[in-house]
């Protein structure tokens, strides 16, 4: 075989492996159910949840507990299937956490609890055209 | 409204550009299929038109900076990107923070380094300078704000805001102009946003420069003579490109709290991949300079660069990213206009190479692998893999929409855990990249075989090793992939080094470039594996472990009470005080110094503040605030061994335009690395997560001594006020202050004034809440006869922030690796030039 074919294969066999562990890494948005599947078939990684804080009938947020020392906190995230899910943050709350509108969510099952390695907030004032 | 004139100008200027380029094409074009040169008529008339559109361009770019300048707020580019408050020096930077602005820079870019083009070029004046007035067509098409029927085209920067917003306002007075911008984001300013995107826009604009070399001799059938003229403005395009990364990079480290300098953002990404291909197509051009062979490989490498930049323009501006990354430019609806623009050239360029592809003379030989080719091209192969594995991935919001727009649905998510997912494939291409280019700059100098190459690379194998050794013993490196990464740095380094030094010796310092290059790219990558691999939390906490969590999950971050020491890493840490930056005043200066007014820009000095012996305000002085929106916390570290200090002032920002908190880290330089400190959270007494004690209420005489939380405190006496927040009161009104002085550490005092206020027969009694003390009082009664006083007390926890601290060891190495890389891709570029001048004075060229 030409060097030159070798070569070709092997840049061959990296970009396949590139794209096949490019798949196997990528992500998508997921509920909490399909996390909680997920989780139950060993999938315990990185799930991305996206939903909204808990709100009274008043429109209140309800649900974000600060830990006594503020290192973590604890929220209730309801999904776009309106399913409640309280979910763990071992983070300093966010300051900006009960001002969001969407709030999406990484992390995996624990016990039946949603422990968020990382949080994303949407606000709403992003990007948005300031007024006079 | 005053200023109309000046706008209309801007926008004609625009359209002039935009006009001559299209002229400029078509008479270069027509210049070059006749084969002109020189001053014949078609060159001539080219020539002409490209200079007044480069003019036009950089008449409107003076125009838009005049606007901003001089706060034309009727403008909306001026509104909405800038403000009063801002520095000289942010002015320049707002030019660019609008796209319109950005798409301004690169065309002057490209019209600035079309004059020198058609200065120092001769037969390739015609051919190039078509594709470049091409170019800039697109480019001004993207600005022209013209609208025929219900299309847009382009968006113009020289809008009037009542154009524009839809506000009330301008029916009753169409000539209100707003008092104020809004502003320069603050989070940007910074100097870097002056200098990083002009930066990044040169090195777009330099891409531009082998591209047009490359189509115009595939257009002229002239295959291989492209090559040399381009060659210098490939390196320099990969210098000013590659530095202006960096210096992305840097701000990130220094401002933005990605945690580091590369967050593998799609943002960052964009203009990562054509660097990576621009890089690998500067190699083969090297090679075919030397040897007449990879000339297929060079054209479709500098092609691609080119549209990985048009690609890149698409990603970041059409809105497409949109989720997907932190600091996408908002759609403009120019994505139609963009994905033309990129379809354009893209099949142009295929169509172009496609139609003379045979005819490319190629070499039959199969190059050897003891030849300098063969390795180079193997380099080549790498980069340009490298960027394929980054190209995927940032791709997938292109894909996702490929797909939607034939009924399917997809939607692929970034990878979670961005870094480690690119760094895992990463390293590896980058091990490769130095081994390679240890071993090619062999390859590169003489001519090898098997023995000669086993006598040349044993010294520089042996004192790699050795070298990489001492150091992973001292530094006790265990993870076998960081020892690879640094025996392969190590070895890049020694090699180029000893080629160095056998290219000093000979006197040939001209041709260093590479090899100095090579030694710059090795030491970044040993200073990314140091500060990267062995970045380490040092804030552990130790003291409070919740029961859901490890001991690990738990330990980031610690809470720092006021005034009150915690140790860690070797340093006994104090959170002393919470600051803001007054203009002219050096330094910080404490926030219970001053008092707010109604402008936030403005607050008054409680007292006169004294800072190293030099007064700089009286009591009741009014202070300017450029940026009230940063809180800067005072932490002091003290070492343990040596009872050293310094302090560090981490920022936190209110930041309106991004509706959120934006904290930056302060930086603490040392040999071996940086400190880097950020606060995760301050503590805001207003929130309702802060809980109160049940308010108590004292009696108390002048004199009298008490305590607020575990302080003493004195209440010295009463005051009657004629003026409450710099309001005079009327005659039926009344105000009387309790003076209240409480010792807290070190002997500061803090003073807390509780008002009483009578003001049109209504009592106020407002709180005055104080961080440093944790209280809320306020004067709830007043006993004229005995002079007395009831005070409402309320204490909270102290004052807190919670902290984190990293460790970034060795990351000077990066840095310093930067600038070597810098210096060499400068010998380069100007070796090749040199080349370039002396063939073209000969009419070769």
């Amino acid at each position: 075989m030409k060097k030159s074919n070798i070569i070709g294969l092997i840049v061959i066999a990296i970009a396949v492996a590139v794209i096949l562990s490019t798949r196997q890494s990528a992500s998508s948005y997921v509920t909490f159910d399909e996390a909680y599947a997920m989780s139950t078939n060993g999938d315990a990684g990185s799930i991305h949840v996206v939903g909204e804080l808990k709100k009274s009938s008043n429109g209140e947020i309800v649900g974000v507990n600060p830990s006594s020392d503020r290192l973590s906190v604890e929220f209730i995230l309801v999904d776009d299937n309106h399913k409640e899910q309280k979910v763990f943050l071992n983070q300093p709350m966010p300051s900006d956490l009960l001002k969001s509108d969407k709030v999406v969510v990484i992390g995996g099952y624990h016990n039946d609890k949603f422990v968020a390695d990382k949080v994303l907030l949407k606000c709403p004032s992003k990007y948005e055209e300031t007024s006079l | 409204m005053a200023h109309i004139g000046i706008g209309n100008a801007g926008h004609l200027l625009v359209i002039i550009s935009f006009i001559t380029s299209i002229v400029a094409a078509i008479a270069y074009g027509k210049a070059a299929v006749n084969n002109e040169l020189g001053n014949q008529p078609w060159v001539k008339f080219g020539r002409f038109t490209f200079i007044t559109h480069g003019l036009a361009v950089l008449g409107s770019a003076a125009i838009l900076f005049i606007i901003i300048y001089n706060n034309y707020f009727e403008y909306h580019y001026a509104w909405s990107h800038s403000s009063k408050n801002l520095a000289v020096h942010y002015m320049i930077a707002c030019f660019w923070e609008g796209q319109e602005g950005s798409f301004l820079i690169w065309s002057v870019f490209n019209a600035l380094l079309g004059f020198i083009l058609i200065k120092t070029n001769k037969k390739w004046e015609a051919p190039v300078m078509t594709i470049f007035a091409l170019v800039q067509a697109f480019l001004a098409s993207m600005i022209l704000g013209v609208v025929i029927g219900d299309m847009k085209i382009g968006s113009s920067p020289f809008m009037l805001l009542r154009d524009v917003v839809d506000n009330p306002i301008f029916l009753i007075n169409p000539n209100f102009v707003p008092e104020d911008g809004t502003g320069l984001n603050p989070l940007l300013q910074n100097y870097w946003m002056v200098i990083h995107p002009p930066m990044t826009f040169l090195g777009f604009a330099c891409t531009l420069i082998p591209f047009s070399f490359c189509i115009a001799g595939l257009w002229r059938k002239d295959y291989t003579d492209w090559i040399r003229p381009a060659l210098p403005w490939t390196i320099f395009g990969g210098v000013i490109l590659g530095t202006a990364i960096i210096m992305g990079g840097y701000w990130a480290y220094e401002t933005l709290n990605f945690g580091g300098y590369w967050n593998w953002d799609p943002v960052e990404n964009a203009v990562y991949i054509p660097w990576l291909v621009l890089i690998a197509s500067m190699h083969t051009m090297i090679v075919f300079k030397k040897s007449e062979t990879a000339l297929k490989t060079s054209i479709v490498l500098v092609i691609a660069t080119f549209l990985l930049i048009l690609y890149a323009t698409f990603l970041v501006r059409s809105g497409i990213l949109g989720n997907a990354s932190v600091h996408s430019f908002t759609d403009l609806g120019l994505s139609g206009q963009l994905l033309i623009y990129l379809l354009f050239f893209l099949i142009a360029s295929i169509v172009i190479a496609a139609r003379v592809w045979k005819d490319i003379p190629t070499s039959e030989k199969e190059a050897s692998a003891y030849s300098r080719e063969f390795w180079i091209f193997i380099g080549a192969l790498t980069l340009c893999l490298m960027a394929f594995q980054v190209f995927v991935p940032t791709s997938f919001p292109v894909f996702n929409k490929i797909v939607e727009l034939f009924g399917g649905l997809s939607s692929l998510a970034q990878p979670a855990d961005q870094v480690q997912f690119y760094s895992k494939w990463q390293v590896w291409f980058a091990i490769g990249i130095a081994l390679l280019s240890g071993t090619g700059q062999f390859f590169f100098w003489k001519k090898m075989d098997k023995d000669k190459l086993k006598t040349a690379l044993a010294f520089p194998v042996i004192i790699s090793l050795l070298l990489s050794a001492i150091i992973f013993v001292i530094a006790k490196m265990s993870n076998p992939l960081y020892i690879l990464v640094l025996v392969a740095g190590m070895y890049s380094i020694v090699s180029n080094g000893k080629i160095l030094i056998d290219l000093f010796k000979s006197g040939s310092y001209k041709l260093t470039g590479g090899s100095v290059a090579h030694i710059g790219i090795a030491m970044m990558l040993i200073g990314i594996m140091a500060s990267e691999g062995y970045s380490r939390i040092v804030s552990k906490n130790t003291t409070t472990i919740s029961r859901d969590f490890t001991e690990e999950q738990n330990s980031n971050m610690i809470v720092l009470f006021r005034n009150d020491p915690k140790p860690m890493a070797g340093y006994y840490l104090q959170y002393k005080s919470e600051n803001i930056k007054a203009e002219n005043i050096p330094g910080h200066i404490e926030k219970s110094w001053v008092r707010p007014t109604e402008d936030p820009h403005y607050k008054v000095a409680k007292h006169s503040i004294v800072i190293d012996g030099q007064a700089y305000a009286e009591e009741g002085d009014t202070l300017y605030f450029r940026n009230p929106e940063n809180t800067y916390h005072e932490v002091q570290y003290t070492s343990m061994d040596s009872s050293k200090t310094f302090t560090l002032f981490p920022r936190v920002q209110q930041n309106e335009d991004m509706g959120s908190t934006v904290v930056s880290p302060d930086i603490k330089k040392l040999w071996g690395g940086d400190l880097y400190t950020f606060v995760a959270l301050q503590n805001d007494f207003e929130d309702e997560f802060t809980e109160w004690s049940q308010p108590e209420t004292k009696n108390l005489k002048p004199g009298d001594r008490f305590f607020i939380n575990d302080y003493v405190a004195e209440f010295t006496g009463l005051v009657r006020l004629t003026k409450v927040n710099g309001i005079e009161l009327g005659g039926q009104d009344a105000a009387v202050q309790a003076n209240i002085t409480v010792f807290t550490e070190e002997g500061k005092q803090v003073k807390l004034e509780p008002k009483f206020i009578i003001k049109d027969k209504a009592v106020g009694k407002p709180v005055e809440m104080n961080q440093e003390v944790a209280t809320r009082v306020a004067l709830d009664n007043i006993y004229p006869e005995n002079g007395s006083i009831d005070l409402t007390i309320e204490t909270t926890q102290k004052d807190w922030i919670i902290l984190q601290a990293i460790e970034k060891p060795q990351i000077n190495i990066l840095w310093i690796g930067t600038i070597i890389m810098i210096v060499g891709f400068i010998i380069a570029t100007r070796r090749r030039y040199v080349e370039f001048m002396k063939m073209r004075d000969k009419g070769l060229a």
